[in-house]
């Protein structure tokens, strides 16, 4: 039982990296790798977001969206899963928002730091994303904690990694046209290949 | 058609590509790349869902208190994704099961998003309606042109129809794996922003 949960947890940080392998939260990914911190500060807060709500919105989804799920309130036949995507947004975006509440009042350092950061989380697509292929991939409650936790610390690696190598960067000589936002695509397609190392590691 | 609707239109395409230039919406765009058909797909419900979502909000606009225009915002876009979502289930049900998880996607794509923010809340529905049309364009243009490389050479076919014939059909062209595979989608987009730069050399940065 174990090994499953851990096999799912390698998985989604390094085989199925949702930076990586799925181009999910790009707009963030790229625009906020110019330093090592922030991008540290970002990996956290997607990494705690994440965390939270793919296991709320797995308890939504079974208990009250999928097919047959109502039963309990004696409407077997009721198939919600139509409004999910407004219900996932909504969860995310609320969650967010109590995380920045919570975060100000007890821990004002760390949301400091975090900043603007906190509440563009909300239209980062990893997020939505890890919600939806929850989802698709119909995990039960444990598993949706793992993955969860598992996408989020992937993302934040990745974010990291990509600062490390973009703060070096600065000191070469890229050609003018390539500047900044070029570069930076070539870049993450050299890691992304070399994440693709990991795909088909089965544990 | 008068000068500045011209320019909001077709702006997006070109000079102010918001991909290319402003980093806007790559989230979603670039797993769909593979086929062209996907990304043809792709691009006309991003495209729809940003005019329409201009529109709304633009025409809403005045009655919007600006400390909960956000949450609006992602209401109407959410709403008008679901539409997409569900007319795809039923009129192209295996199209949606290609594109997975990347419908649903599109309600975080920077591109609604920023457009309604940033050009919706200022204009007047109409004018907000082509803005959306020029931008979902500019998307759609740099979606079509990635995914024709990687369905070229990936597959050596365009929209499902042969054009080089593969050496395992005992043709001469041996499909190049790679580019149907994550990393190249990066690689194009990067070349294009680099060709895209050099000829316009107004859009450079300072790195």
């Amino acid at each position: 039982m174990l090994e499953h949960y851990l096999s799912l947890f390698i998985k989604c940080l390094f085989i199925e990296n949702l930076a990586l392998a799925f181009f999910l939260g790009m707009c963030t990914f790229l625009a906020v790798s110019k330093n090592v911190k922030t991008a540290m500060g970002l990996g956290i807060a997607v990494v705690v977001i994440q965390t939270i709500t793919v296991p709320v919105n797995n308890i939504i989804f079974q208990h009250l969206l999928k097919k047959g799920a109502l039963a309990w309130a004696g409407y077997p036949n009721v198939d919600l899963t139509f409004v999910g995507l407004i219900c996932y947004i909504g969860v995310i975006a609320a969650m967010v928002q109590i995380l920045e509440m919570t975060l100000d009042r007890y821990f004002p350092a760390l949301y400091n730091s975090l900043g603007i950061f906190l509440p563009l989380i909300t239209v980062n697509c990893a997020i939505l994303g890890g919600t939806l292929f929850m989802v698709e991939r119909d995990y039960n409650f444990p598993e949706s904690c793992v993955f969860g936790f598992g996408s989020g610390v992937g993302w934040a690696l990745a974010i990291v990694a990509l600062a490390g190598v973009r703060e070096k960067l600065k000191y070469s000589d890229v050609p003018p046209g390539l500047r900044g936002l070029g570069i930076t695509f070539i870049t993450v397609g050299l890691m992304a290949m070399a994440f693709m190392a990991f795909s088909g590691i089965q544990l | 058609m008068n000068s500045k609707q011209k320019e909001v239109l077709t702006g997006p395409i070109l000079n102010n590509n918001p991909i290319a230039l402003q980093i806007l919406g790559i989230c979603s765009a670039l797993a769909v790349t593979t086929k062209m058909e996907t990304a043809l797909v792709m691009s006309i419900a991003v495209t729809l869902v940003t005019a329409c979502s201009n529109a709304a909000v633009a025409s809403i606009r005045l009655q919007i208190p600006s400390s909960i225009r956000i949450i609006v915002q992602m209401t109407v876009i959410a709403s008008l994704v679901i539409l997409v979502d569900q007319f795809l289930k039923a009129f192209a049900f295996g199209i949606s099961k290609q594109l997975s998880v990347f419908v649903g996607l599109i309600i975080t794509n920077c591109i609604v998003m920023g457009r309604a923010e940033g050009f919706a809340m200022k204009n007047e529905p109409g004018i907000s309606f082509l803005d959306g049309i020029g931008n979902g364009l500019g998307y759609s243009a740099v979606l079509m042109l990635v995914a024709f490389f990687r369905e070229l050479l990936g597959s050596g076919s365009l929209f499902g129809f042969q054009i080089l014939k593969l050496s395992r059909d005992g043709g001469w062209y041996d499909a190049n794996g790679l580019m149907l595979l994550p990393p190249s989608a990066f690689f194009i987009i990067g070349i294009t922003i680099w060709i895209l730069r050099t000829l316009k050399t107004d859009q450079m940065e300072e790195a």
